[in-house]
């Protein structure tokens, strides 16, 4: 608990000189200003995540995903046999793209939502698949994973 | 598809780069990246730090400083579970994350697992969504491939 206490400190203080200018103002990853209203406002990104047990925001869709960390989300799903998850690309919608960084606090996409909670992007998951927390996560959703059977079979062999 | 011969070319470079646990600027680092390093290093007070540019693996131009992977082993993270780990990196670098940097790998460890596992997953290749619409998708195998890389 201290430690979230002081994790918490150190995220309110303020953070002194900020003096380096962002070199490139038209980066790809900033869209425009979020919009209160619409696909991007904190009421419709809720209902997405709260839609489906597992919801992604991507870029592009798992058929083609068009960025590497949101194709490694959509493989590691696969590897634990998830298909049934509702996927949203981001990439058409910038205030939806925007929303979903507002509604989590979370700068980056993919993200990644079990149980309409936000776990993660790439790298946390790809954490949680290595180190075996997955597996349990989709467990408490009723999604046995895919690779429990693979280790089955290895076995028996 | 990518030759297997051709992927111990693509990590050699990240393992050439050197190790840096203070927050020296390296000779010729660009304001970003310098910036990222100072800031990580002043509050977290790493034991391992690397800051690598990766903007070079994206189809931005060259000299881009918009794609990084970070490296931290802290004792700040003891306790802490893996996203909160994660939101720490990104309030400290939140200037930088909504300016100029677009992609942001975080590699959040405590000193001791650090000490245990020294080693990260590879960043995953870029599949071309900053270019423009059409451009840059790579085959399917490409994909495969990519995540074969990115999980082991």
């Amino acid at each position: 608990m201290s430690g979230s206490l002081r994790c918490l400190r150190a995220v309110l203080r303020p953070l002194p000189g900020w003096a380096v200018r962002p070199l490139c103002q038209a980066a790809p990853g900033s869209g425009p200003p979020a919009g209160g209203e619409g696909e991007g406002s904190r009421e419709a990104v809720e209902r997405l995540v709260r839609a489906h047990p597992v919801v992604v925001f991507m870029k592009g869709n798992p058929a083609q995903p068009q960025c590497g960390f949101s194709n490694a989300v959509v493989q590691i799903l696969r590897l634990h046999g998830v298909s049934d998850y509702r996927a949203h690309d981001v990439l058409q919608d910038p205030n939806l793209r925007q929303g979903v960084k507002n509604y989590s606090n979370w700068p980056t996409i993919p993200q990644v939502y079990l149980n309409g909670e936000f776990v993660g992007g790439c790298d946390i998951l790809l954490q949680m698949h290595q180190n075996g927390d997955l597996v349990e996560e989709l467990k408490k959703l009723g999604i046995r994973s895919a690779l429990l059977d693979e280790e089955k079979n290895q076995d028996k062999k | 598809m990518l030759p297997a011969r051709l992927l111990p070319l693509l990590r050699a470079p990240l393992q050439l780069l050197p190790r840096l646990a203070s927050s020296t600027p390296m000779a010729g680092e660009k304001p970003v990246e310098a910036s990222i390093r100072s800031k990580l290093q002043r509050e977290l007070e790493p034991t391992h730090l690397e800051v690598r540019n990766e903007s070079h693996q994206h189809a931005v131009p060259p000299g881009a400083e918009t794609h990084f992977k970070v490296v931290i082993a802290s004792s700040r993270f003891a306790g802490l579970p893996l996203l909160q780990r994660h939101r720490l990196v990104n309030e400290i670098l939140q200037a930088e994350l909504a300016g100029p940097v677009h992609a942001l790998s975080i590699h959040a460890k405590t000193p001791e697992q650090w000490d245990q596992n020294a080693s990260m997953s590879p960043s995953p290749a870029c599949l071309g969504g900053s270019r423009e619409k059409g451009r840059g998708l790579r085959k399917e195998q490409d994909v495969g491939r990519t995540v074969l890389i990115a999980l082991d």
